[in-house]
């Protein structure tokens, strides 16, 4: 069972009319995992998520979700898939529990009443049951969106940045609440711009212009990506910053305050550049590994290169 | 002062730029002047002429003949057949087929030469007063000049004032001629047109506006529990304001009721289910809730103008007839007015029901045609 796929999907394309939002795409993500799908705006993660669900049909490729054909048994799987949209799509007008009624009814959820009860349980909705979800705060919404997707026991969860704009400890409870979810048998693809969240997954898949350009753990997509880092920790570092950028072998200059991210693939000739500039004693330099966003931001400018 | 100005000047930019983004809001601003003053100038006429007469005639005298001709010549009858008894003479008028009927009684040639002043019986259906006021006042002048053709020589003596016939008007269905007992029911479904399309047109827009379509597709529902969940509640909005309608009409308005109200109620699902389904079909084709409104409106234009409701439907140039014959509106009226205040039963207004069964079952197929199951 622990190699069985809830989401084994090949070649799917998708446009809209004009160039490819997602261009022969494959995504792998085993039962009870959590995926996070990541890629900058536009990269067509939200076009994949609603692919997968049955929202949008795909012009190629095919695959299964949940062991359903992703074209041909769009019902089926819609029954069997929590999908959290990216904006807050429950009713506005209508209370927390009206709107977690509403979907119950919807899936035809068997003892409605203890389940809706238990799931406001569960998320801390009790309290505000009453309340109407337009009043809410976004840490309220996007609790009631995730109780509303997970209501019906779906056996796979899609997940579309659900944590955008919302605060450090909500966004906290609500990773402990996938983890659990997960851990319950649920597979869960999230779609995320956070690099915190993306090393809370089990797995990453990182796409942009609509390709997959790195899967696996975090670890192994910066071990494969071949980026070598320095860091330099300086009194003046935009000044550093000015006399790197262009120099042969440094691929990307980041400042976090006091201190510079150098980064570049090859790291003969990246330490030969910081070699010319290494004068100031002031500066001190060590090796480090890079981040994950200095590993995407890498694997973008890379695409782009060869793309044009 | 400057400063406002370019404040001013960048709010007005910005409104361009929407209005032209806009195409569909910017075509109505300019497509329902040009519908109004269409409908105004060429369909709106407020003296109909050319009503369909029938005539039943005991006798074939030249007297009956030249009438029948004199009002067939003039502007306002157009004789469409002939009655062969009072029963056949109220069908013809209780079905709307006839304006009037004109009866010559068996002896009426015999008795105006004898001086007994017979009586030339004319019945309208006077459920509308304004379709056939003009043509009634007329028929006096049409009946004068044709006898006194006849009457000429010895007989001229029998053309002099007071005439030599009696003219028995009989206002049927509104003997007193009030317009708000004409009104009053064709308000019923003037009211549940507007609000009614509106109501559903707004349906689909408004889950697109705030976003929560994407939830909706994404959930396991069919089209058709989307439409019936989204069009029921309204069926019942619509029997409410029926109802209160139907109560003013009663006890402020006095409108006679003489035809059955289950029957009627019955009917309503129809035409309300009808409305609705057109108000759906809109709402999933408008992008947003302005354009679902103006396209309600582009469609209760022509209802109100064509229906015969504001305006007699006879008086209007046959292609606007027959545009109006496509409008639920119009044939809902000749129900409603039919069997509140003629009295009809099925037998009657079934000619209308078929088309107005057929508009929903219509209507409905294109809102479920339109409706999209993806984001596609």
């Amino acid at each position: 069972m622990s190699t069985a796929l809830a989401i084994d999907v090949t070649g799917l394309s998708k446009s809209f009319g004009g160039p490819p939002v997602v261009q022969d795409l494959s995504i792998q993500v085993p039962v009870g995992q959590i995926c996070g799908f990541l890629g900058p705006n536009g990269s067509g993660k939200t076009t994949t998520i609603r692919m997968l669900c049955g929202l949008l049909t795909p012009d190629a490729g095919s695959g299964t979700c949940l062991g359903y054909d992703v074209r041909r048994e769009a019902a089926a799987i819609k029954r069997q898939v929590g999908y959290m949209t990216q904006r807050f799509s429950f009713y506005e007008d209508l209370s927390i529990r009206e709107n977690l009624d509403f979907v119950a009814r919807m899936y035809g959820v068997p003892r409605r009443h203890e389940v809706v009860g238990a799931t406001l349980e569960r998320l801390g909705l009790t309290g505000r049951q009453r309340q109407l979800a337009g009043a809410l705060s976004g840490g309220w919404k996007q609790r009631l969106a995730l109780a509303a997707c997970i209501l019906h026991q779906p056996r796979l969860l899609l997940l579309d940045e659900p944590t955008a704009g919302v605060d450090p400890k909500a966004r906290r409870e609500f990773w402990e609440e996938i983890h659990h979810l997960a851990a319950d048998g649920m597979t869960v693809l999230v779609s995320t711009h956070y690099m915190d969240e993306a090393e809370r997954c089990h797995a990453i898949v990182y796409i942009a212009y609509g390709r997959v350009l790195a899967r696996g753990t975090t670890e192994s997509v910066i071990r494969e990506s071949g980026l070598a880092t320095r860091r330099a920790t300086t009194p003046d570092p935009e000044a550093l910053a000015r006399a790197l950028r262009d120099r042969p072998g440094v691929e990307m200059v980041v400042r976090f305050g006091n201190s510079l991210h150098v980064s570049g693939h090859d790291a003969a000739a990246l330490d030969a550049a910081i070699a010319a500039v290494r004068a100031d004693p002031a500066t001190v330099w060590a090796a480090d590994d890079p981040t994950l966003e200095d590993v995407f931001i890498a694997l973008m400018g890379q695409t782009r290169d060869t793309l044009q | 002062m400057t400063a406002s100005l370019r404040r001013f000047w960048a709010i007005l930019i910005k409104e361009f730029v929407q209005m032209r983004r806009d195409r569909l809001t910017f075509a109505m601003m300019i497509g329902i002047p040009v519908l109004q003053l269409l409908l105004f100038g060429y369909a709106i006429n407020a003296d109909p002429r050319s009503l369909p007469t029938a005539v039943m005639a005991g006798e074939a005298s030249t007297f009956s003949r030249s009438l029948v001709a004199a009002m067939g010549n003039s502007a306002y009858f157009r004789i469409v057949g002939t009655a062969a008894n009072e029963a056949e003479a109220t069908a013809l008028l209780a079905r709307g087929d006839v304006q009037f009927v004109v009866s010559i009684p068996p002896d009426f040639a015999r008795r105006l030469l004898r001086g007994d002043r017979p009586a030339l019986l004319v019945e309208a259906d006077a459920t509308d007063p304004a379709a056939t006021s003009n043509a009634l006042g007329a028929l006096s002048q049409i009946v004068d000049s044709a006898l006194a053709r006849d009457l000429v020589g010895p007989l001229a003596h029998l053309a002099a004032r007071p005439a030599g016939y009696e003219l028995r008007l009989h206002r049927r269905y509104n003997p007193e001629g009030v317009t708000s007992y004409n009104v009053v029911p064709g308000l019923m479904g003037t009211i549940l047109t507007m609000t009614m399309v509106i109501m559903t047109s707004l349906g689909m827009t408004r889950e697109r506006e705030r976003g929560t379509m994407e939830n909706l597709l994404a959930m396991p529902v069919r089209p058709f529990e989307v439409m019936l969940g989204k069009i029921i509640p309204y069926i019942l909005v619509g029997y409410i304001q029926v109802t209160v309608i139907l109560l003013a009409a009663r006890f402020l308005f006095q409108v006679p009721m003489v035809g059955g109200l289950g029957l009627l109620s019955l009917v309503l699902v129809v035409f309300i289910a009808a409305n609705l389904s057109i108000g759906f079909t809109f709402s999933t084709v408008a992008a947003n809730q302005l354009q679902a409104m103006q396209m309600a409106f582009f469609f209760f234009l022509p209802s109100i103008l064509l229906s015969g409701f504001m305006f007699p439907y006879r008086g209007m140039p046959e292609w606007a007839q027959t545009l109006g014959e496509v409008l639920p509106l119009t044939h809902f009226l000749r129900i409603v007015r039919g069997i509140l205040l003629k009295g009809n039963g099925w037998a009657e207004i079934a000619p209308d029901v078929g088309p107005l069964l057929l508009f929903m079952l219509a209507a409905m197929g294109i809102a479920l045609l339109r409706y999209r199951r993806t984001l596609d």
